[in-house]
């Protein structure tokens, strides 16, 4: 069985390839579905198969980068992207990356920057699943209400609707973003880029976690293609960060070509499947990526706070992790076949 | 007697001259930089060429990675697509119009 591992050139570790194959096929699929990079996932994943977890974040974010290229192209066939607003955005999130990053630089100085930013995520994390699932509890609400009256609720219909009301605020330049089909000041993407970005900066993480929901739920973009901008988006920052991570010389490019192998075909499905998958039905799924995540980081937060019980609570959480990875891949899978399947039954009876 | 001007000129030639011995003898030396060096010995071919410009050039090295990693995703990205089109999949529009 020794060909199935590989010793990496730069790290110097031996690696079992095989599990970076599987670990970019799962996080492919995830992403190109939900619009994330998935650095959550997959840097405790490659923690475990043995790289240190400085390559370990950076073999990630080279994965990541190129990923989410072949993501987004695949959505954009879709209409699925809206380059104008994904370019607006980039400016607000680097500016409001680099500032976060000032301020972990003042909280260091404190003292109080790990404290600080664990409970900040959790706080995030909790605030995420609340909007999702209240969301999907309003459109509900709102879906009953029209049968009962005997009507049909418009498509487009949602259920928190903040996104109305920041529209109405048209401070100049109002700009008209067609794939999202919104109109609005170009001040808002600007301000939720950079409000996003700040929170990437401050808690280290990618940014797709939050930035695909504050698309939906402050721009107003349709689920569909806040996936695909958002995935623009990644890709663009996933390349500054490999370059960034290469430069400081934490890059594994073999692992992260392995995983690429993987993810290529992962990110395929998980475009393809939100073919299938109503919208809501994306949203209802992130919601519940959030919720494992939320409660791994509490497991890492007991950890740290317990040095009795850090290994059960850090394997626990590493455990949780890997295991929503399988669990959102298989059903990501599932929904492809099925999805698949039924198009081309129809194609054979036309 | 000496002018002023010229005392002052003296006092900062002995600073001068003194100065830098006395600072190296008081921070013992100067800080060094962490060199990361990839242990090349065991490869050939390829490898041994990647891991020989991650040691000389970090600079060549982050080039090389963002040259290859776009290029890679657009070929591998060009093959799913082909994969997939063969089994029929329409991968240009979709149906599902909602929020």
């Amino acid at each position: 069985m020794d060909w199935m591992y590989l010793l990496m050139p730069i790290s110097g570790v031996e690696v079992f390839w095989p599990g970076l194959v599987i670990l970019g096929l799962g996080v492919g699929m995830i992403g190109g579905f939900f619009g994330m990079g998935g650095g959550w996932m997959i840097t405790p994943g490659l923690n475990i198969l043995g790289f240190p977890m400085a390559f370990a974040i950076g073999t990630d974010i080279a994965h990541m980068a190129g990923k989410s290229l072949i993501s987004t192209a695949s959505h954009a066939r879709f209409g699925n992207v809206d380059y104008r607003l994904g370019t607006i955005m980039i400016v607000g999130t680097v500016v409001g990356f680099e500032s976060g990053a000032q301020l972990i630089m003042w909280l260091e100085r404190i003292g109080r920057v790990d404290q600080s930013v664990r409970y900040g995520y959790l706080v995030l994390l909790s605030l995420l699943a609340w909007l999702v699932f209240t969301d999907i509890a309003k459109k509900k609400s709102k879906e009953r209400e029209a049968r009962a009256a005997g009507r049909s609720v418009d498509a487009l219909a949602t259920g928190i609707e903040w996104h109305k009301t920041f529209h109405k605020i048209k401070v100049p330049p109002v700009i008209h973003f067609k794939m999202a089909g919104i109109r609005c000041s170009a001040w808002l993407p600007i301000c939720v880029s950079y409000l996003t970005g700040l929170l990437a900066g401050i808690l280290g993480i990618g940014g797709g976690l939050i930035r695909m929901p504050a698309l939906i739920y402050l721009v107003g973009c349709p689920t569909h293609v806040a996936v695909g901008t958002d995935l623009f988006e990644v890709a663009v920052s996933g390349l500054y960060g490999a370059a960034s991570y290469s430069y400081k010389g934490r890059t594994e490019l073999l692992a992260a070509i392995i995983m690429l192998v993987g993810a290529s075909i992962g990110a395929q499905i998980g475009t393809v499947a939100t073919k299938y998958v109503r919208g809501y039905g994306i949203r209802f799924f992130f919601g519940i990526a959030v919720i494992g995540c939320a409660v791994s980081v509490s497991f890492k937060l007991i950890a740290a706070a317990n040095p009795g019980v850090r290994v059960l609570f850090d394997v626990a959480a590493t455990i949780l992790i890997l295991g929503l990875v399988a669990a959102l891949s298989l059903y990501i899978f599932s929904r492809f076949v099925g999805g698949a399947r039924r198009e081309l039954a129809m194609k054979r009876n036309r | 007697m000496l002018s002023s001007w010229k005392q002052a000129a003296g006092l900062a030639a002995l600073i001068l001259a003194a100065l830098p011995a006395r600072l190296l003898a008081a921070g013992g030396g100067s800080a060094q930089r962490i060199v990361m060096v990839a242990d090349s010995r065991g490869f050939t071919g390829v490898k041994a060429w990647w891991t020989n410009l991650y040691n000389d050039s970090h600079f060549y090295f982050a080039l090389v990675t963002i040259i290859v990693i776009p290029l890679l995703g657009a070929i591998l990205g060009f093959l799913t697509d082909f994969l997939l089109s063969r089994i029929g999949i329409d991968l240009r529009s979709r149906t599902l119009a909602e929020h």
